[in-house]
């Protein structure tokens, strides 16, 4: 009797999730459907699968240059954060004075500001540069990287400075007086022991990164510069809704987050969470 | 001649990173206090006119501004009741001995990790097409109909999907906290006579303060802040009747090219979510003493 009133409850409670997640059932199922079928019933299965829509949307979105721009920015984007945060991290909380103690708080707090209060003074002296110091920061992915890191070292910073504060220094002094560097100490002996706060530090990064929409459409102009949420935006508004195309990109762009979390379910729920308790 | 040696190490760790940070953040936050106190177009060539704190007296009578001021306040309020209630409740289940409570959990957090922008597109055309066909299958045409085009369902539609997007982020924090409450506790009370609804009232919910502490203000700076969702799912309409605070901002610098008005409204902007956050980091602090 027990046992079967657990298996109605384990089939209600994944039933409400799988309800939860229609939405995403919808995008995917009206995806396949013409138009014609699409308005007699958006819930059902379609009849018959046609990737037509897909390969169009493709197109129009020009999805795989938006897939391969998204995930250079975002990839490149999060390995500089790791490398330059961690080691600053380090520094600040094995350096005891005034200095670093001011800079740790002046990155903590610029964590209060929202990126609506700097976008525009940003542009300007983004735009003074390139055009003044010839240095190309705006319109290209490498100038989005860059402000990503300044955006995204603040967080970083924070994460890796609470971790490391748990090392004991012994381990490091022994390596120094062995003569080790401190570029060597860092990376041979303190680097692999932040693993967990790494992967926690590179999942918020790739999760906010991924999906970022403003500052790229800040920064990047030309078409084929464009990340997933830009393509995406301009797809919405270039075609005045054609729903069965828009389902298909809606899906297309959706699949790369799926595959992602697939693969580091376990780590991003850890990740969030610990991300957000701090 | 060790301490110069440090200071060379000092030096080659922390700089990049400061110097990025300085320039992307640091110094364009200083820039924008000062065009908050000029009138200027954001034409290079045009003039800029120093017009001392008259942007912000401005403000005071800018109509969509305060209506933009209200909406925001009406929209996270209602947010992050629905998600805090929403996301406890997954939690409280995910964490029955439930057999499926862990396949439910990965899939009831997944909306968070699709992004702002494309969740409000997917949103849309739930509420167009859905809606109205579940409006004309089950008769109840007062509630499912296109939200979208009414002023006033259109904010309930924001806060809707901002719901369905963070309820699965707040879960996670709720989970930590819940995994927390020590079970004898709970059994003792169980032994005791008391009932579910006793428990949860009496046990769980005392214990959960922390992670509703932190979880009330991720979501309440998060639901200020919003951006991507208002734009993609109603763009700011029906008539300016979904514009928040963001989009506010946004519109009155690069659509009406008013820039140092506009940063004087992202000043404001700046000094509210710090007072959330500020407020925030008090109370955990405090709670965190006396626990």
């Amino acid at each position: 009797m027990k046992q079967a009133s657990g298996w109605v409850k384990s089939i209600l409670l994944i039933l409400l999730a799988l309800f939860f997640l229609s939405p995403i059932y919808i995008i995917f199922v009206n995806s396949f459907k013409d138009r014609q079928e699409l308005y007699e019933n958006a819930l059902s299965l379609p009849e018959n699968f046609s990737f037509q829509y897909y390969i169009e949307a493709m197109e129009k979105m020009n999805f795989m240059s938006a897939l391969l721009n998204s995930l250079y920015v975002t990839i490149v984007s999060v390995i500089f954060i790791v490398i330059l945060s961690s080691m600053t991290a380090w520094m600040l909380v094995r350096t005891n004075n005034k200095l670093s103690t001011f800079i740790f708080m002046a990155f903590i707090a610029t964590m209060l500001i929202p990126f609506q209060t700097l976008m525009m003074p940003l542009m300007q002296f983004i735009s003074t540069i390139t055009q003044d110091l010839n240095i190309p920061m705006y319109n290209t992915h490498e100038g989005l990287i860059y402000m990503n890191i300044g955006f995204h070292s603040a967080l970083s910073v924070f994460l890796y400075h609470g971790f490391i504060k748990s090392i004991p220094i012994t381990l490091e002094e022994a390596a120094t007086i062995d003569g080790a560097s401190k570029f060597g100490v860092f990376w041979r002996i303190i680097f692999p022991m932040l693993k967990p706060i790494t992967a926690t530090v590179m999942i918020l990064n790739v999760i906010s990164i991924w999906n970022d929409f403003l500052l790229p459409s800040l920064t990047l102009i030309d078409k084929d510069l464009r990340t997933i949420p830009l393509s995406t935006f301009y797809f919405f508004g270039e075609f005045t809704i054609q729903w069965n195309l828009a389902m298909a990109g809606l899906t297309l762009t959706i699949i790369p987050v799926i595959i992602f979390y697939a693969l580091a379910q376990k780590h991003i729920i850890k990740g969030i969470g610990e991300g957000a308790v701090k | 001649m060790a301490n110069k040696n440090k200071r060379k190490w000092f030096v080659l760790f922390v700089v990049p990173l400061l110097f990025i940070f300085t320039t992307v953040v640091i110094i364009p936050f200083i820039i924008g206090i000062y065009y908050a106190f000029f009138e200027w177009d954001g034409i290079a060539a045009n003039p800029m006119e120093f017009v001392g704190l008259d942007n912000f007296g401005k403000l005071f009578d800018d109509d969509q501004f305060l209506r933009s001021a209200w909406l925001t306040t009406l929209f996270t309020v209602l947010s992050v009741i629905t998600i805090n209630a929403v996301g406890l409740a997954f939690a409280l289940l995910v964490t029955s001995k439930i057999r499926t409570a862990n396949a439910a959990r990965t899939l009831l957090f997944m909306p968070y990790l699709i992004g702002g922008l494309i969740l409000g597109y997917i949103w849309q055309f739930v509420f167009l097409d859905v809606f109205e066909f579940l409006g004309e299958l089950t008769g109840l045409t007062d509630v499912f109909f296109n939200w979208l085009i009414d002023p006033e369902f259109a904010l309930y539609a924001l806060v809707f999907v901002f719901t369905w997007q963070m309820a699965g982020y707040v879960m996670i924090v709720y989970i930590a906290g819940i995994q927390a409450i020590p079970n004898d506790v709970v059994e003792a009370a169980k032994i005791d006579g008391a009932t579910p609804w006793q428990r949860f009232m009496r046990i769980t919910l005392p214990l959960l303060m922390p992670a509703l502490t932190i979880s009330l203000f991720l979501t309440l700076s998060s639901a200020f802040k919003i951006y991507d969702v208002n734009l993609s799912l109603t763009g700011g309409g029906p008539a300016n009747a979904t514009e928040l605070f963001a989009m506010n901002i946004y519109n009155e610098i690069f659509g009406s090219g008013n820039y140092g008005f506009g940063q004087a409204k992202a000043i404001i902007f700046f000094v509210i979510v710090a007072a959330i956050t500020l407020t925030q980091v008090y109370l955990t602090k405090k709670r965190e003493v006396e626990m």
